[in-house]
């Protein structure tokens, strides 16, 4: 029973390092712009929340620097897809590829780098609870401000005014502008937030979910999240539990391969693909349910008065 | 201050002259990387732009390079030109690669040269496999071919892994994960002695001129752009979507299988989990600075051909890591699309009262 206590963990744990990038890219789109750019953001993040660790030695710090990391390139990403009007689907991969790039050769020289041993994080009295205890109140601090987080994005997107202008600028940019928003201005701003919330995740995942740096470490969690919004159906709740569904998938592999069942690991490894692709398929199926939810406006270009 | 005016039509000046300018600017923030890091500048671009082109050995280096990246970007150009995102050219080259190998392995001794025709229609038909998942997946359940595409380039490494750590590996060996090495029979026929440039460039170059009659002088090749320019008017002459979408996977996946079954039964010479080496990706890169034009993609592909090859350099005599080459594709891309600006507006200066009268936004 133990180790399933600790399977539970480890999925929540995993499932928020997506949820964060998910909900990220979640307040990009409902702004109606779509971010090819998540895996390069993240992985920039990663380098830059690690190498803020092994210097300061303090986790937050490191966190910061990954927000600010995806913040910048998403702040570029969103003058060239915004004002410029480049094409968004170009744009991200470019982002994406360049992401891939830069985070491997800023990170040569972190390769073998060690973080500090670090607190457990525990939460007294609770902890102790037999089961319940281990499965979740051992984490880290960031599992629960995730949770907190989409409470407080669906009362933002669906309680609040500031949301009612963002969900209108994704859905309707030109009824937005005729009534005086600064479209582009709040779409930046969206993008800006998204990107910083892609950064937080990455940096999650270099200096906590596996704390050390390797080329590529990201492993298509930015492209699994961005999946996840589809999934979702742009709905802050479901996100969340898409993203511990996929955390849960990731884990399963590990536990599988600890119970000695005899598949190849490379098999395993692949799982957390081919179960996006197929609930991709799943999902997608019905065209209709996909342009209810979506977006109108998603991954199309606002030039206000044409 | 400055302002975007929309041209009234787009500026064919600034179609060719925006790569030129993003190659200039990516070369400049090249330079500051450089001084930034302590490495003497010119040698630096020199590394890239002048030693891959110094010798007829480096030349024929250069082309060895450019061989899939050319291939690749020219399916890739049939996929964007239509509208139709397919990212993962990458994965498509590795299952090419490992169907190509697979035939290989099974030569012996005595296997005649027409073996070389089976390595290079299996790698063909592993990518166009590959690709027509996507396709299948876009097709009949309207999944994303952006996030299908991308998700089977990391199972496509898996299956690659997976064959060479087990079924596949060499059991003499030494434990290494790589298949035994191909019988010298496989060898894609190189086209002089000294130098390791295969018939896989005149292939590329053909499949290049090929592409260019489907697109512009063929009715099939119009009609599978129009969907990607105009869905509604494809719509109203009555053109398949459906068949553009597999008409551009097919190929794109056939030619990135193809680049996959040269690299394997050429310059690598048996399948190790090296194999991708991001030519997939670098693809893109490729396609889109070439303006999806056969010509341009020709002369990007050697471009990005100098960047890889630089990079090498970079490592082994500037003791800069080899990433840097993955630095450069992005910047350039990133640059170019920014310089594309410029195809469809001009930039004028405005002075603020002025832009004050007009309502600013």
């Amino acid at each position: 029973m133990e180790s399933y206590a600790l399977l539970v963990a480890a999925t929540l744990n995993a499932g928020t390092v997506l949820a964060l990038a998910a909900l990220g890219l979640l307040i990009n789109e409902k702004a109606g712009v779509l971010n090819l750019g998540a895996e390069g953001m993240m992985l920039c993040a990663a380098i830059a929340g690690f190498a803020a660790v092994i210097h300061t030695g303090n986790d937050w710090i490191g966190f910061a620097a990954g927000m600010g990391a995806g913040a910048l390139l998403a702040a570029i990403f969103g003058g060239l897809v915004i004002w410029l009007g480049t094409n968004q689907y170009a744009t991200g991969l470019a982002l994406s590829l360049f992401g891939v790039g830069f985070s491997a050769f800023a990170g040569i020289g972190y390769v073998q780098e060690k973080l500090p041993e670090r607190a457990s994080h525990a939460i007294p009295w609770l902890t102790d609870i037999p089961l319940l205890g281990p499965a979740f109140f051992r984490q880290h601090p960031l599992v629960y401000v995730t949770i907190a987080l989409v409470l407080g994005l669906i009362w933002f997107l669906y309680k609040s005014r500031p949301g009612l202008v963002l969900r209108s600028v994704g859905e309707s940019p030109e009824s937005a502008h005729a009534l005086g928003y600064p479209v582009r201005r709040i779409r930046l701003l969206a993008v800006v937030v998204g990107g910083a919330l892609c950064g937080l995740s990455g940096a999650y995942i270099s200096v906590v979910y596996t704390p050390l740096w390797v080329e590529g470490m990201v492993a298509g969690k930015g492209w699994i999240a961005l999946a996840l919004t589809t999934f979702a159906t742009w709905r802050p709740a479901r996100v969340l539990l898409g993203a511990y569904l996929f955390g849960g998938v990731t884990m399963l592999q590990f536990h599988l391969q600890g119970a000695g069942v005899d598949m190849p690991s490379q098999l395993l490894t692949a799982l957390p693909y081919v179960a996006t692709i197929v609930v991709l398929a799943l999902i997608s199926r019905n065209p209709t349910w996909i342009r209810i939810n979506m977006p109108a406006s998603l991954g199309k270009p606002f030039h206000p008065g044409s | 201050m400055l302002k975007l005016e929309a041209r009234p039509q787009a500026s064919r000046l600034w179609t060719y002259a925006s790569p030129v300018l993003a190659l200039v600017l990516t070369v400049v923030l090249g330079v500051i990387l450089f001084i930034a890091l302590g490495k003497d500048p010119v040698r630096a671009l020199q590394m890239f732009f002048w030693e891959p082109i110094k010798s007829g050995y480096a030349l024929g280096e250069l082309m060895v390079k450019a061989t899939p990246l050319l291939l690749i970007a020219l399916g890739l150009a049939v996929c964007f030109r239509s509208n139709v995102w397919n990212i993962g050219a990458e994965g498509q080259f590795v299952i090419g690669a490992v169907c190509a190998g697979g035939v290989a392995m099974l030569a012996g001794k005595d296997t005649g040269r027409w073996v070389v025709l089976a390595i290079v229609a299996a790698g063909v038909l592993g990518g166009m496999l590959w690709s027509g998942l996507t396709a299948l997946l876009r097709d009949r359940f309207n999944a994303s071919e952006i996030l299908v595409s991308l998700m089977l380039v990391y199972v496509a490494d898996m299956v690659l892994s997976y064959l060479v750590y087990g079924p596949w590996k060499d059991p003499a060996g030494y434990n290494f994960p790589q298949t035994k090495t191909f019988e010298a029979v496989t060898q894609i026929p190189r086209l002089m002695s000294g130098s390791r440039v295969s018939v896989g460039l005149l292939m590329a170059l053909a499949a290049a001129g090929a592409l260019w009659v489907f697109l512009f002088r063929t009715r099939a090749g119009f009609a599978q752009q129009v969907g990607g320019l105009a869905p509604d008017a494809a719509r109203y002459a009555g053109f398949s979507s459906r068949k553009a979408l597999w008409v551009a996977l097919l190929t794109s996946g056939g030619a990135a299988g193809l680049a996959g079954a040269l690299e394997v039964a050429g310059p690598i010479g048996q399948l190790t989990p090296y194999v991708p080496a991001g030519y997939g990706f670098a693809a893109i890169i490729v396609a889109f600075v070439g303006r999806l034009h056969p010509a341009g993609m020709v002369l990007s592909a050697v471009l990005m051909s100098m960047f890889y090859i630089g990079g090498e350099l970079a490592q082994s005599r500037l003791g800069l890591p080899k990433s840097i080459t993955g630095v450069f594709q992005g910047l350039l891309l990133f640059c170019l699309l920014a310089c594309d600006t410029l195809v469809a507006y001009r930039l004028r200066w405005v002075s603020s009262q002025s832009s004050a009268k007009e309502g600013k936004v």
